[in-house]
């Protein structure tokens, strides 16, 4: 079976990675009342790159990345166990406030969710809400600067008071990824942040993730795995809830180790 | 667009069977609709008619007659315990109203005679309606001892009359009159100026006219009620106004007044309406705007009386109400709906809600009687409590509507404020509640008018109380317009009637405006996302 070739063939971008390690995840188990998600993962997941999360429908990827915030936290039938040390520190700790934790950690969302307010409100709301803006010329800056990283100045610098939600989906989704990205954090986290993208829109949003890698470490879940192949640099590949295999994009994509793996990327099944 | 049929079986579409089959869903699409419309038809008339009914009874409350005098303020009789006692001054009501008599007994003299007549004269114009005059008087003192114009409200009976109600009547013409002579006291005859004795007038009273209805008989300036029309003579007697010469040939046209209802089934007398049209034709009598509806408070006397109290009442429980119940309720929802652990207390609060929503509102009103009136020893019939008891009532109705407007506000702008870091506290009130608020405000104000409406809670902790005095403030005595519309109703003057469908038309007007009001702040403050 080895011989069966993989579907994808990795572009050369997608380099090895030996950056330091920015989360550890340790035997994470995940419930929702009764029924276990998650099955026991654990994850390095390095600094300054992207790490891809792949696998089927309901395999998991998406409800293990809403534990890197915690954003399980708002449903009240989840329950998470395991530690997750980012910089040495696990953030289930209960002292540890997920409010504090997710201005370190931004997230991006499935569907572009821009407040109904104006372009320039959506991305000062975090800066406001935090703090970070000293005064009126800091909060612009910080704005200027945000949209510029998410690519978006050159088109809304005439139009900031102009509604978000006036903007096309692509642009949408870039103001959401600035919004996220004026908090300063550390960690960004995208819920296949192109899914309800069209191809050229998509296009866009994966060079800008290439170029946030720089400053941030990136975990993206993503569908298409064309997607995790071009940006992503490490891959973890999840199915029925378990880590089946992570490791360099590269690597997983030409020579993966395990069957389930293989069977995935070459289109078997998922 | 349904009368586009198919061609028939040529159709290369389709078999016979399934151009049938089409045919029939055509013909129940077509039913569909018509249905459809009927019962818009049958709504829409519902409502026509209501509007037509409580507006055309409401029109003659809208206006009314009033009396002019003239009267003299003589110090004697108006301020006898001096003029610096203002207190009896504004209570003298003996001595304003004796003006009033005295003014009406010079114009009619026939009636000075007789306690009867006088007291029939007299109830042209209502004791109470002086009290106007009185205070201004106390108020004024240097109006004592000027002659100032006064205009005093009509008995309601009478204006009822002048505005086309208590009788059906005619108007016919008698003839040329000939000679008027005594027959006894007050019984006069009047012959026909030729020698026919009127006999065109004689046979319509025969055919037209029931025989205890009554036919006045005018001639010149004084009005007489036809007794027998016998020979060549009617038989009249003198009810008001000046005699014309007796005895002479008077060569005048006479007309003749029939009202069909008979005297003694009607609350003013042939007397009264003659002297009535008199005092019209010499213009002492006006027809003006009613806005005493609107200015002044309950009266016993519906010729006295206002919704003021009522409106002012409403106004201020609606208030209260709107203080108590939008707050609490949005709380509530805001807490259930984002707040509260999804386990079986909250259901059963959630179900709990929705129940309060349907109980009848009389048992709000109990209440209220046991909690704030026994309990907490309030005061009876006052907003205060008025609209505390509304407030519990229109609560769940606001929970319910401000939970379906927090609802509506889609959970990716919720994941969006708590994803960059926003408390749960902050996303609600810095996203949620904003994007909510249209729908809440909508769901309050629909509320309130819902609350406006009330009666039967209000009866209960006493707002049916009779309240001559405007409230100046939530813990005053007061009544509300749907409770006064109860009250009124069941007046048992006619002139009730017109007064009652006129607050129905003032509370109406209330409800379509906070509607309004409603459909606006939807409109204007809508968001889309």
């Amino acid at each position: 079976m080895a011989s069966a070739t993989p579907l994808i063939t990795p572009v050369v971008r997608a380099e090895r990675t030996d950056n330091p390690i920015k989360i550890d995840c340790r035997n994470i188990n995940v419930f929702y009342a009764d029924n276990q998600a998650i099955h026991d993962i654990s994850l390095l997941i390095p600094d300054r790159a992207v790490t891809a999360f792949i696998g089927p429908s309901g395999c998991g990827k998406s409800t293990f990345l809403r534990c890197l915030n915690r954003m399980n936290d708002t449903i009240d039938i989840a329950r998470v166990d395991g530690k997750i040390m980012m910089d040495g520190a696990d953030i289930n700790d209960p002292a540890i406030d997920p409010v504090l934790l997710r201005s370190r950690v931004g997230m991006v969302f499935q569907k572009p969710n821009p407040f109904p307010k104006s372009i320039y409100d959506n991305v000062a709301y975090g800066a406001r809400i935090h703090g970070l803006a000293s005064g009126k010329s800091d909060l612009d800056r910080i704005i200027e600067k945000s949209l510029h990283r998410a690519g978006l100045w050159e088109e809304v610098k005439d139009r900031l008071a102009a509604p978000g939600t006036s903007l096309s989906g692509g642009q949408q989704q870039r103001l959401c990824i600035a919004r996220a990205i004026a908090v300063n954090p550390e960690v960004i986290l995208m819920d296949e942040p192109c899914s309800a993208l069209d191809p050229i829109a998509t296009a866009r949003i994966e060079e800008l993730i290439d170029e946030l890698r720089e400053r941030y470490c990136i975990v993206m879940v993503t569908h298409s795995m064309q997607q995790a192949a071009r940006v992503s640099q490490r891959t973890a590949f999840f199915h029925l809830g378990k880590l089946i295999e992570v490791g360099d994009t590269e690597t997983i994509f030409t020579n993966p180790t395990n069957q389930r793996t293989q069977d995935y990327i070459t289109g078997r099944f998922g | 667009m349904t009368d586009a049929q198919p061609p028939k079986s040529t159709s290369p579409f389709g078999s016979e069977a399934a151009i049938a089959r089409l045919k029939d869903r055509h013909a129940a699409e077509r039913r569909f609709k018509l249905y459809g419309q009927l019962a818009i038809g049958i709504a829409l008339s519902a409502l026509f008619v209501l509007a037509y009914s409580i507006i055309s009874n409401a029109a003659p409350a809208f206006t009314k007659h009033e009396i002019v005098f003239h009267l003299t303020l003589d110090a004697e009789t108006v301020a006898p315990n001096g003029v610096e006692d203002t207190q009896a001054t504004a209570s003298n009501i003996s001595g304003f109203y004796s003006l009033i008599q005295d003014d009406l007994r010079e114009t009619f003299p026939e009636a000075a005679t007789e306690r009867q007549l006088r007291r029939e004269l007299y109830a042209l114009v209502t004791r109470l309606a002086v009290l106007d005059i009185a205070r201004e008087t106390a108020e004024t003192p240097a109006l004592i001892g000027t002659t100032k114009r006064f205009t005093a409200p009509l008995s309601d009976d009478l204006d009822l009359y002048l505005k086309g109600g208590i009788t059906a009547r005619r108007t016919l013409t008698v003839g040329q009159a000939g000679r008027l002579s005594v027959l006894e006291s007050g019984l006069y005859s009047l012959s026909d100026s030729g020698p026919d004795g009127f006999p065109e007038f004689k046979a319509k009273i025969e055919t037209d006219t029931a025989a205890d209805s009554s036919v006045l008989i005018r001639l010149q300036d004084a009005w007489f009620r036809l007794e027998a029309h016998s020979g060549a003579m009617l038989t009249l007697t003198h009810l008001a106004g000046a005699l014309p010469q007796l005895g002479e040939q008077q060569s005048a046209e006479i007309s003749a007044l029939v009202l069909f209802v008979a005297q003694a089934n009607r609350a003013v007398s042939d007397r009264q309406i003659a002297w009535a049209i008199l005092l019209q034709e010499k213009g002492r009598i006006r027809r003006k705007q009613n806005f005493d509806l609107l200015t002044k408070a309950d009266s016993t006397y519906p010729e006295l009386a206002g919704a003021a109290a009522a409106i002012v009442g409403s106004i201020f429980t609606m208030l209260i109400t709107a203080f108590f119940a939008i707050p609490v309720g949005i709380l509530a929802a805001v807490y259930l709906e984002e707040f509260a652990p999804k386990n079986r207390l909250t259901n059963m609060i959630e179900v709990n809600i929705n129940n309060l929503a349907a109980v009848p509102s009389i048992i709000f009103g109990l209440l209220g009687a046991a909690v704030f009136l026994n309990f907490f020893g309030m005061p009876r019939s006052v907003p205060l409590v008025g609209g505390l008891v509304l407030g519990l009532l229109v609560l769940p109705t606001v929970i319910i509507a401000s939970r379906a407007a927090l609802k509506s506000v889609p959970p990716s702008i919720r994941t969006a404020a708590l994803g960059l870091g926003a408390s749960k506290t902050q996303a609600v009130f810095h996203h949620t509640l904003p994007l909510a608020a249209p729908g809440i405000m909508t769901g309050a104000i629909i509320a309130m008018a819902r609350a406006l409406g009330e009666t039967a809670p209000l009866l209960l902790i006493g707002m049916v109380a009779f309240v001559n005095e405007v409230p100046t403030g939530p813990d005053q005595e007061s009544t509300a317009l749907p409770v006064l519309i109860y009250k009124w109703f069941s007046g048992a003057e006619r002139a009730w009637e017109p007064m009652t469908s006129a607050v129905i038309v003032i509370l109406l007007v209330f409800l379509i405006l906070m509607n309004l009001v409603a459909v606006l702040v939807r409109r204007r403050f809508e968001r889309r996302w």
